[in-house]
This record gives C-alpha cells, sequence and structure tokens, in this order.
C-alpha cells in the first residue's frame, strides 16, 4: 500500500464509471450491434486490467506472482470471447434477424 | 538450478512473496473466473447459434437501473480499497466503518438485481421461455443464460458480504486477511464488468 495514495484509488474510481458512462453512452445512440460488441468488449478489457493492477494492487507485487495470474486472465478472456466474433459471420448468413 | 532452488524455496522465502493464504485467494480467482468464463463462452454459443436474440432491455428504466448496480459495485470496491488502506494503518474502527460502507453498496446492489429479477419474471421471463411479445423467433434460451450468469454473479456478491462481514467482526483477523477479503471482493467486480456490458448493453432495445 505504500507507493498508492487514497487519491490515485480515487482516479482509478473515477476512471472506471468514466469507462462504464462511455459503454452507456453508445448503447444509448444505438451504434450497430457489431460496433458495440467491440467497442465495450474493449472498453471492459480496459476496466478489467485497472481493477487486476490498482484495486487488486496486481501492479505491485512480484513479478512472478504477476506472470502467472496475468496470462491465465489473458487465456481466461479469449475463452469466452471465443464464439463473439462468428456474430459478425451470423449477420450476414441470417435471411432475418 | 540447486542454488535458484536452495534459494528460493528452501529459506522460507516464498516464491511469489505472498503469504500461503492470498496465493490460494488467487488460485481460486483464477479458477472462479474460468467458471464465470465458460458460462459467457456459452452465451455466446447460445446467442450466435439462436436464430434471433431477444433484445428486451429499453434505455429507460432497464439500462439506467442496471447502469446504478454497476455504480454500487464499483463504489463498493473503492470503499474495499479504503478499508484495507485503514486497515494497513491500524486504524480498526476505521476499517470497520468503510467495510461497512462495502457491505451496505453491496447489499444495494443485491435489492436492485432482485427488483429488476422480479420485474422479468412478472413480464414472463422463466429460464426456458421468452414472454411473447419478445418476439416470436425470439430464443427461449434467453432466460437460462441471463438467470444463470446474473445468478451466479448474485450469490458471489451474497457469499461476498456475508465473508464481508465475518473478516470485520473478527478481531483477530491480521491486514493480510482484510486485504484477501478484498481482493475476493474486487474479483466479483470485475465479473461484473463483462456481464454487464455482455447481458444488458448488447440487448438493448431497438
Amino acid at each position: 500500500m505504500e507507493n498508492v495514495t487514497t487519491r490515485t484509488y480515487s482516479m482509478v474510481w473515477l476512471w472506471l464509471i468514466v469507462l462504464t458512462g462511455i459503454e452507456v453512452f453508445l448503447g444509448y445512440i444505438h451504434v450497430p450491434l457489431a460496433m458495440l460488441l467491440v467497442s465495450v468488449i474493449g472498453l471492459s478489457i480496459v476496466k478489467a486490467v485497472l481493477i487486476l493492477a490498482y484495486f487488486m494492487h496486481l501492479k505491485f507485487e512480484r513479478l512472478s506472482l504477476i506472470l502467472t495470474i496475468v496470462p491465465a486472465m489473458v487465456i481466461c478472456i479469449l475463452l469466452f470471447l471465443v464464439f463473439f466474433p462468428d456474430g459478425f459471420r451470423a449477420f450476414d448468413l441470417k435471411s432475418f434477424r | 538450478m540447486n542454488q535458484t532452488l536452495t534459494t528460493n524455496w528452501s529459506g522460507g522465502v516464498s516464491p511469489f512473496g505472498i503469504g500461503h493464504k492470498k496465493l490460494g485467494m488467487w488460485l481460486f480467482i483464477l479458477s472462479d473466473s474460468l467458471t464465470f468464463g465458460v458460462l459467457l463462452m456459452c452465451y455466446g454459443y447460445v446467442r450466435v447459434a439462436s436464430e434471433a436474440w431477444a433484445k428486451p432491455f429499453t434505455f429507460s428504466p432497464s439500462i439506467i437501473f442496471s447502469t446504478v448496480m454497476t455504480l454500487c459495485l464499483l463504489t463498493s470496491s473503492l470503499t474495499m480499497v479504503m478499508a484495507v488502506t485503514a486497515s494497513a494503518q491500524g486504524d480498526r474502527s476505521k476499517l470497520v466503518k468503510w467495510i461497512l460502507a462495502t457491505i451496505a453498496a453491496g447489499l444495494a446492489f443485491v435489492v436492485l438485481h432482485l427488483i429488476e429479477w422480479n420485474h422479468l419474471i412478472a413480464e414472463g421471463l422463466r429460464p426456458f421461455s421468452v414472454p411473447a411479445e419478445w418476439g416470436a423467433t425470439a430464443s427461449p434460451m434467453f432466460g437460462a443464460t441471463f438467470f444463470a450468469i446474473t445468478g451466479l454473479h448474485m450469490l458471489h456478491v451474497l457469499s461476498g458480504v456475508i465473508y464481508l462481514g465475518v473478516t470485520a467482526a473478527r478481531k483477530r483477523a491480521t491486514h493480510e486477511d482484510v486485504e484477501i477479503c478484498g481482493l475476493y471482493w474486487h474479483f466479483v467486480d470485475l465479473v461484473w464488468m463483462f456481464v454487464f456490458p455482455l447481458i444488458y448493453l448488447l440487448s438493448i432495445k431497438y
């Protein structure tokens, strides 16, 4: 905790809210679904990194722990995103939606 | 090689620089993220494989409602880091206050979530059927993915609230115990950062 001040945490919190606001705004202005998918996933990954690095303090842990946790998290995120790209193909295949 | 092993493992030095309990929580978080990862993967599969997917969430009030829920959870993460900071300073009364604030925000999330569930169930959403007005071709699996993913997440929030309460009540809880509790709580927040856009924002009514 030595190197992180309350101010840093508040800034991270503020950024998380701003990024959530952008996601909701994109939904509000009805950007096309495919673009919405890519942008909210991108923004969510940024939010996940902020939470892991600052709130979960991973940025300040020993490198061995970072190298254990981060690749596993990356693989997990890739795992659950595996079918979403098929959504783009499915838009063209479907005769009606 | 032998030299490395000896210096890292045999001299009472932990290779990760954290205690065994904290390492245990990190390993639990990895396995739990796989649980949620698999559920979200199934959601992606079912959604892509369906002919049509219901988009029932109107911006107002549904999305605004779930955004408020997101804010509750984000704020509870901030109060949790404040609790950990208070614990690092050895200020027990401040620690308990911040943990109580975290519990309050977590409970607010659960209550709002249950109100939302209640509305959807009243509308006619069931695990394996959707209300007729959501469209005749709409996949009946909407309810299954929605209730499974948000339900498991809500269960995690509730367990987290109990875990926080126990940590606050335990006078013998060390600073590391509070940190570990914080790790769990932030993880629950982290999961919601993916559940909220994928389940809610991608199902906004157009």
